[in-house]
């Protein structure tokens, strides 16, 4: 699925010349029907194609320019399927890629959670919710269940574009299957809990399929927005032809009425049809977008969601920091050199495969490299145990020991051995940075003491300066002690913390949170996270997670990043500032428009009304036309700005409105000045 | 025009100065706090909801709010529309006026209900003293009270979160007349007193001519002045934003707008109360630089707006020059320029600039004969009141329809941030874009299919006066004025007739209810929304950028639509070359 984005350039044609063929189909009443802007349009071109050829018998001198004015309005309609086809095109690309590991599937069904039953072959849609099912080397799984027995590693590939298999197995987190993966060795046996049509993988082609279709609270807003203002210039341009047909006959007495080419071609360049045309493809582009950053959506409506996140709750543990603690320093004890301590540390981690354990042997090394020492054959290793809580080694005389300061305190004085003062104030000092001590000792002489730390994540304290620029608050969630986490919390520059979490705990702070009226985002995988899940605005499950904490989201990351959640939110945001700016835009090239046709279409009656063409176009029927055409390649030029979505920059809400309305408020004023002057050019060169 | 610009600058000024305690004394008005004023008039506030059955603690939801109002209204025109009818039978008709014939009874009772104050009569040869003081100053008092009580939902709306409760109707009716209305008129009256305004309850007095003169061989020595009880509906009917006058020439009257200093009291007067409500909304909604914002913008409207206005009223009329006739400052000409239809007591640059105010608040009232403005201001006046009443606007109902313009910004501005957009914390979705889609809509279509159907039907053609595009724009004011509420007549067009009684008072009807019912259920369901926090994520609606794009969407979205009808009248006219103008009236 990754590979589906970098689209080569055949594919693109290919892609375009479907979406071409779409765009012509999309002419049926009943499509155009559901775009009410673009329906205007259309009724309008209708009626100027049975005016042209009443035109044709009847006065064929005004039939070029009802013809001309027609084409035109058809290019427009033609334009804004276009819009829509590419964006559909795109999305259908991506549900094939999806649907084509959704073959056929046959599914070894048990009569009970037992490996050795004896299993019946069904086709998986048949499968019923709670029936199990036997998977084993090579097979794939025919829907979304839960592991009961077995281990197993499972090629995830088709959903979330890994190739590294992962582990599945019963019990604990790990225990969610996706229909449609492979199993590479070993068997499962899997609870059913969706139903063929309602798996992960369904529901991720509908919501690429439908994109088009639903709508999201926002763009309804936009629509009706949309529907008003195409009523109201309905009604000032219906209204025009009666001031007209007064001011012809009763108070200038020459000239003529305004004609119907002249008033459709007013109304359609006067709706907002660039948006109207392009609202539909902006939708779908969001969710493409969405899914090109690995992320599944269960609806359109978290996406918008996604844009009003006020607050994230962020995981310590892998989102701010690597997760395992780190040796960072070596403190020895009075009267020992930091290279006896790193010796000794080194020496009583040499077997120890703890992500810590190795950590201290590299610091070690690298403090100091000639350090070589190896301990003898006949050594004895101790490893930790919860009992003693140290670990360490007994290598004839010499006699190691790491562990927390409580137990090798007690372990030294029990040799004999005194516990300095200065030992017990670094520990404090460690402990109170956040970091976690351990005390190494030889016999009964306290060497000094090793600090792991929570390494946090290179780049992220900017990441978090960004959202907070955007009005974004950031809570670290953390198991560890309040000490602990305000340390991190401080040095990865997040805006709160919420330490000793439970469950619980999170889901309350979500609570208060939202009665204060922020929406809120969180990430999560385990089980116990679900009910948090639930509640947040904006969940984002892991793709790793449970299957309970994968429903209770909203959002599912495939790539089992935490960080992901950022990226969420610059796309919500891009999308509602896509839309505005596009609307903005669009309303704003009416002043233009109305500088084109009005002086054009009044001349006759009032020659004094040419001091309104301050474009200078060359002539009434080619300044209207100008407009008509501006209208209508306007919605082209602005396809790939629409599927892009417009810059987006991490700023606050008064950088953004003032960059967007000068861009695309000011400059909707102007561009459209300069565009129908220039094609007024192309056209009298003609 | 120097002296113009220091006249517009002093007053806005001075009025700003006013409006700035105005607001904080209304804020703690409608808080209900005890200070001196509830303290003084405490009794009769608590007798009133003693005897009405109510009382501050019985709020209402939107509802109950918008049926009250709109029952109250009910009641008060029905009566009205009686009275005029009865008034030859009734007392205090010293002139022996007969019953107001009724088509002419239904448009002026409407008018006098929706703070229109349209008027197809002669206000001083038609009204009993009953009728104005009775009917007519009485609505002058409700009707300015029930903007403000249109208004008081509105900012209740963003003060509060997460309750129906708007507010209770009567309360807010009984608290605008008593605290705010009454008092400042009857100050206000006091002070046109002293200047020379009327005030008595005689119809007529007899004068002696300082210079009798002989009239078919009868010397003339004596005169018949009809005066009355001005000065009190003065006060109301600038402050209301009524606009209605005593007599029929407005306060072009000596007897309404005796000196310079009433004429700028009077201009002043009209901007008051709806400055003093933009202040009013910052005390409430705790947020006085929106508030800022909001009177910055209607500024930046307003003052290009009427300077030239004033600029080509000063300039005087260009056919004049090409005919070599002097429009220059001289004693005799009272500061030049164009002095058609211009009281030279006043001066053609004050009476542009109170035609300006007049038409961006719902006023209405005169000083100058707007038919005879310079085609350019004339248009001027229409484009204030096409911009929906939302510069400054009526009292009350100005200000609640600029909200509803600038949910339309906040809608487009906070989607430009790249959030849900949220209005003073509150979210913008998409039923109230539908309501105030509906509330600002209504006003153009009614403006257009009135006028589309004045133009196309002969009776609403045989009550025009001139020809050419002056013709036109006497239809598009006839309907445009009456569909704001305005109420400012153009003057040239016999709008007295059935056509035209009921054409205008089908737009006073639609213009006021339509507009203000879909904004109350708006704000019934922002009062039901939480209140989201602000942080540097969310649009503010305080700043420079904000203030542009707010008056960007009220041009795009209002204004724009009526560019061809302006085309087609006081564009027309106003770049006509003399020659065509010279042989069109030759002609």
């Amino acid at each position: 699925m990754k590979k589906t984005h970098d689209m080569g350039k055949q594919q693109w044609q290919q892609q375009a010349a479907g979406a071409l063929r779409d765009s012509l189909v999309m002419l049926s009443p009943r499509h155009q029907l559901r775009n009410p802007v673009m329906f205007i349009v259309y009724l309008g071109a209708i009626l100027l194609l049975l005016l042209f050829f009443h035109d044709l018998t009847v006065h064929p001198a005004e039939a070029v320019f009802t013809g001309a004015i027609d084409f035109w309005l058809w290019i427009t309609i033609l334009f804004a399927n276009f819009a829509e086809a590419v964006a559909e095109r795109q999305g259908q690309a991506q549900a094939s890629s999806l649907r084509e590991s959704r073959q056929e599937l046959t599914a070894k069904r048990l009569p009970r959670a037992d490996r050795d039953a004896s299993y019946e072959s069904v086709a998986a849609t048949s499968l019923r919710k709670g029936e199990f099912v036997l998977v084993e080397a090579g097979d794939a799984i025919p829907c979304d269940g839960e592991a009961v027995a077995g281990v197993a590693s499972v090629d995830e590939s088709a959903i979330t574009g890994e190739s590294a298999p992962v582990i599945r197995e019963a019990g604990g987190d790990r225990s969610a299957v996706t229909g449609g993966t492979h199993i590479l060795s070993d068997w499962l046996v899997i609870r059913v809990t969706q139903e063929a049509g309602n798996t992960f993988l369904d529901r991720m082609i509908g919501m690429v399929e439908s994109a088009a279709r639903r709508k999201t609270p926002n763009e309804i807003a936009l629509s009706v927005l949309l529907v008003i203002l195409t009523l109201v210039f309905l009604v000032v341009t219906i209204t025009l032809y009666p001031f007209s047909w007064y001011s012809v006959h009763y108070a200038s007495h020459s000239g003529s009425v305004i004609s119907l080419p002249v008033l459709i071609a007013l109304l359609v360049c006067l709706i907002p049809t660039t948006i109207g045309a392009l609202l539909p493809a902006i939708g779908i582009a969001g969710i493409m977008r969405l899914l090109r950053a690995n992320v599944v959506a269960m609806s359109g409506r978290s996406i918008e969601a996604a844009g009003d996140v006020d607050v994230l709750l962020l995981d310590k543990t892998g989102t701010i920091t690597f997760g395992n603690r780190q040796a960072a320093a070596f403190h020895p004890a009075p009267g020992v050199s930091e290279q006896e301590l790193a010796t000794a540390a080194r020496l009583s981690s040499l077997t120890d495969d703890t992500p810590e354990g190795k950590s201290i042997v590299q610091l070690a090394q690298q403090r100091f490299p000639s350090e070589q020492q190896h301990p003898s054959d006949q050594a004895q290793w101790l490893p930790f145990s919860a009992e003693t809580r140290m670990s360490g080694v007994d290598d004839g005389e010499q006699q190691l020991r790491k562990g927390a300061p409580d137990s090798i305190r007690q372990w030294v004085e029990k040799q004999g051995g005194s516990w300095p003062s200065a030992v017990d104030d670094t520990v404090q000092k460690v402990a109170q940075s956040g970091a976690t001590p351990l005390v190494i000792a030889s016999k009964e002489q306290v060497l000094g003491v090793v600090e792991l730390k929570d390494i946090v994540k290179t780049g992220i304290k900017e990441r978090f300066a960004e959202l907070r620029e955007m009005g974004i608050r950031t809570v670290m969630v953390t198991g560890d002690n309040p000490l602990t986490a305000a340390a991190i919390a401080a040095e990865a520059g997040v805006d709160d913390y919420l330490a000793e979490a439970k469950p619980e705990t999170k889901l309350g702070r979500i609570r208060q949170y939202q009665e204060e009226g922020y929406m809120v985002a969180m990430t999560g995988d385990g089980t116990n996270d679900s009910p948090a899940l639930a509640q947040a605005d904006v969940g984002l499950c892991m793709a790793s997670g449970t299957q309970a904490a994968r429903e209770a989201a909203n959002m599912v990351d495939l790539d089992s990043n935490p960080t992901k959640l950022l990226e969420i939110v610059r796309i919500g945001k891009q999308l509602l500032m896509t839309r505005g700016a596009l609307t903005t835009f669009s309303v704003a090239n009416d002043i233009a428009k109305y500088f084109a046709i009005i002086p054009a279409a009044f001349v006759s009656t009032y020659p004094q009304l040419s001091a309104l063409n301050i474009m200078q176009l060359s002539s009434p029927s080619s300044a209207i036309l100008a407009a008509v055409i501006f209208n209508a390649i306007v919605i082209p030029f602005l396809i790939p700005l629409a599927l892009r979505g417009i810059k987006f920059r991490a700023e606050s809400a008064q950088q953004a409105l003032r960059r967007n309305v000068l861009i695309y408020g000011v400059g909707g004023i102007i561009a459209p000045f300069i565009g129908i002057k220039l094609i007024n050019l192309l056209l009298v060169a003609l | 025009m120097s002296n113009s610009l220091l006249l517009t600058a002093a007053l806005l000024l001075t009025v700003i100065l006013l409006a700035i305690p105005l607001g904080r004394y209304m804020h703690r008005v409608y808080d209900g706090q005890r200070f001196w004023a509830t303290r003084a008039l405490g009794g009769v506030e608590r007798g009133i909801y003693w005897l009405i059955g109510t009382s501050p603690a019985k709020e209402m939801d939107w509802k109950r709010y918008a049926l009250s109002l709109l029952l109250f209204n009910l009641i008060g025109g029905i009566f009205l529309y009686l009275l005029l009818l009865a008034q030859g039978i009734l007392p205090l008709n010293p002139l022996h006026f007969p019953g107001v014939p009724a088509g002419s009874a239904f448009n002026t009772a409407v008018s006098f209900l929706t703070n229109t104050n349209w008027q197809d009569y002669s206000g001083g040869s038609t009204m009993s003293y009953l009728s104005q003081m009775l009917g007519l100053t009485v609505q002058n008092f409700l009707s300015a009270a029930t903007g403000i009580t249109i208004l008081l939902p509105v900012i209740r709306a963003f003060a509060r979160h997460e309750t129906r409760d708007l507010g209770n109707f009567w309360v807010d009716m009984t608290r605008t007349v008593l605290y705010v209305l009454l008092p400042l008129s009857v100050l206000f009256a006091l002070i046109l007193m002293e200047q020379g305004t009327v005030q008595t309850l005689v119809g007529e007095i007899q004068v002696h001519l300082i210079a009798p003169f002989l009239s078919q061989g009868k010397t003339i020595a004596e005169q018949t002045l009809h005066v009355g009880p001005v000065a009190s509906q003065e006060a109301i009917m600038m402050l209301g934003n009524n606009g209605g006058g005593f007599f029929n020439m407005n306060d072009a009257h000596p007897f309404e707008n005796p000196t310079g200093l009433t004429n700028f009291l009077e201009t002043g007067a009209m901007i008051l109360i709806p400055i003093a409500l933009i202040f009013l909304f910052g005390h409430m909604v705790k947020a006085k630089r929106t508030a800022w914002g909001i009177l910055v913008a209607m500024l930046i409207i307003f003052i290009p707006l009427t300077l030239v206005s004033q600029h080509y009223e000063l300039a005087g009329n260009s056919l004049f020059h090409s005919l070599g006739v002097t429009q220059a400052n001289t004693a005799g000409l009272a500061g030049g320029g164009n002095m058609e239809g211009v009281e030279d007591r006043i001066g053609s640059g004050a009476s542009a600039l109170f035609a300006t105010v007049a038409t961006a608040t719902s006023t209405g009232a005169a000083n100058t004969a707007y038919d005879s403005l310079i085609p350019i201001s004339g248009g001027i006046n229409l484009f204030l009141m096409q911009l929906g009443e939302v510069v400054f606007g009526g009292v009350g109902s100005g200000l609640a329809s600029f909200i509803a313009f600038m949910i339309f910004a906040v809608f487009l501005g906070g989607l430009m941030v790249g959030r849900t957009p949220e209005f003073l914390g509150k979210k913008i979705e998409s039923f109230e874009i539908k309501m105030a889609s509906l509330s600002i809509l209504v006003m153009p279509l009614l403006v257009l299919i009135g006028t589309a159907i004045a133009v196309s039907t002969t009776a609403g053609r045989t009550g025009v006066f001139n020809p050419g595009p002056h013709g036109f724009s006497e239809m598009l004011y006839a309907v445009t004025s009456p569909a704001n509420n305005n109420g400012s007549a153009f003057g040239g067009l016999s709008s007295d007739t059935r056509f035209y009684n009921l054409l205008t008072g089908f737009c006073m009807l639609f213009g006021r209810y339509w507009v203000y019912l879909p904004l109350l259920a708006m704000v019934g369901s922002l009062a039901e929304k939480k209140k989201i926090p602000v942080g540097s994520g969310t649009l503010a609606t305080d700043t420079p950028i904000f203030v542009g794009l707010t008056i960007g969407v009220i041009f795009l979205v209002g204004a724009l639509n009526f560019f061809p009808a302006l085309a087609l009248g006081p564009i027309a006219e106003q770049l006509a070359p003399p020659p065509a103008i010279i042989h069109q009236v030759t002609h």
